[in-house]
This record gives structure tokens, C-alpha cells and sequence, in this order.
């Protein structure tokens, strides 16, 4: 769990790469800067993938963790 | 801002030469990944993957010549003889077991990703000598795409920090 407030929530529970980007990336275009997006997926691969997607996207990645085979992120949009 | 072209975008193009249903994945998973990551994405269709700009996709995967291909069944990895592929109706078999498994998987299809790839701007440009050769129709083809050949390809590829072939 996190304390963090999010802004948005998004369930890409099931969907496989690279649709949990995708969608992640469609989400945070239509956020304000600073913004806080939470994001759930259960692709294993969404680990590695949501850390490179913020580093070349310059949206933060506040934190994430595993909930019961659930991969949650909480992503800062950063304009 | 991070999603706008100020000039200063990494690029990249991907020349799409396969048709396959396999081999349709790898061009639209990167491209449109890569968009996703704010990278400027040029896809050139030349030869079998102008099949993939077709409006109405039909999609196949064969056994035939693809001896490292399994399948999982039954918790194990079945190996897909290479010469049933040869009899009648393997072929759609195999590709109707393959899209199932898709499905099942939460994978997107290629009609999902090359929707994802047109909304976000990915340019695609149909080999103008291919369609001549093959006698394809640009009206059987989606609104998206442009026309050109290899020097259209080629004065973006120059301007790209990654070119790929597949």
C-alpha cells in the first residue's frame, strides 16, 4: 500500500506488453504536471519496463510495489 | 513539453519485410513503444509486411520452415512438426490456435496496435515498388499511410538514432 494520493488510477490487471505502457502513456498525456497516476498491471515484465519509461520520459516514478501478483506504480507526470 | 516535437525527438525507423502474424509483432511493439517513450517513428512496408497496412488484416503463422516453433499445451511445450504445415488447413489452424492464445494472454492483436501506432503519430510509408509489383490497391489499404521508396526511407533513417530491419 502507499500513502500517496493518486490523481488517477489505471487497471491494466491482464494486459501484456507493451499495452500497460501504452495505455500508462494515454493516461499521463491527459494529466496536468505533477499529477500522480496509479497504476496496476500484472505483467512481471512492467517491473523493468515502467523504470525505463520513466527515465526516457522524464515522468517520475514515485514508487512501486507488489501486491498479491499485482505490480503497482505511482508515476508523477512531469511536463 | 515532453510529448511536443521541439527538433530535438530521438528517431527511429523500422523496415517491416514480413507478413506473418509472428512476425508482425516486433515492428509494432517497438514502434509503438517507442512512441509511447517520445521517440518520432518511421515504419517503411516493403514487400510481405505491406500486407500489414491492408484494411482488412488476415493474418497467418506456419510450422512450415520454423523449427524452433512451440507451442504450449497441456503445461508443456509442444514442438509443431515442420511438414503437417504442408497439409490442407494447417495453416489456419495454427493461426486460430495461435490468436486464441493471444487473446488468452492479454496480448494485444495487430488491428489493436496499429490503431495505437496511427493515434500516435507513427508515420508509415508503403513501398510504392512493392505495391506496383504486387499489384496491391491503395484503397484496400488504411487512410494513414504515405507513399514513397527507398530514398524516403533512407533521408529518415539518416536523421535516426535507430534503424531496424525486420
Amino acid at each position: 500500500m502507499s500513502d500517496i494520493k493518486p490523481d488517477e488510477v489505471l487497471d491494466t490487471k491482464g494486459l501484456n506488453c507493451p499495452l500497460p505502457i501504452l495505455k500508462a502513456k494515454k493516461a499521463l498525456k491527459g494529466m496536468e504536471n505533477g499529477k500522480i497516476l496509479e497504476l496496476a498491471s500484472t505483467d512481471p515484465g512492467a517491473i523493468k519496463d515502467f523504470e525505463a519509461f520513466c527515465k526516457a520520459t522524464g515522468n517520475k516514478l514515485l514508487k512501486s510495489w507488489e501486491d498479491g501478483g499485482v505490480y503497482m506504480f505511482l508515476i508523477e507526470r512531469v511536463v | 513539453m515532453a510529448d511536443m516535437d521541439l527538433g530535438n525527438a530521438k528517431k527511429m525507423t523500422i523496415i517491416c519485410t514480413k507478413g506473418t502474424l509472428d512476425w508482425a509483432y516486433p515492428p509494432f511493439i517497438l514502434a509503438t513503444t517507442a512512441a509511447a517513450m517520445d521517440v518520432d517513428v518511421t515504419m517503411f512496408f516493403t514487400f510481405y509486411g505491406l500486407g500489414l497496412l491492408d484494411k482488412k488484416l488476415n493474418l497467418g503463422v506456419t510450422t512450415l520452415g520454423n523449427a524452433s516453433m512451440r507451442m504450449p499445451m497441456g503445461g508443456m511445450q509442444m514442438a509443431m512438426p515442420n511438414m503437417i504445415g504442408m497439409l490442407p488447413g494447417v495453416t489456419a489452424g495454427t493461426s486460430v490456435m495461435m490468436k486464441n492464445l493471444i487473446k488468452k494472454k492479454g496480448v494485444a492483436s495487430i488491428e489493436e496496435l496499429r490503431e495505437a501506432a496511427v493515434l500516435s503519430d507513427v508515420r508509415m510509408i508503403a513501398c510504392q515498388m512493392t505495391i506496383d509489383l504486387f499489384e496491391k490497391k491503395t484503397e484496400n489499404m488504411i487512410d494513414e499511410i504515405e507513399l514513397g521508396g527507398a530514398a524516403t526511407w533512407m533521408e529518415s533513417a539518416l536523421q535516426s538514432d535507430i534503424n531496424l530491419y525486420m
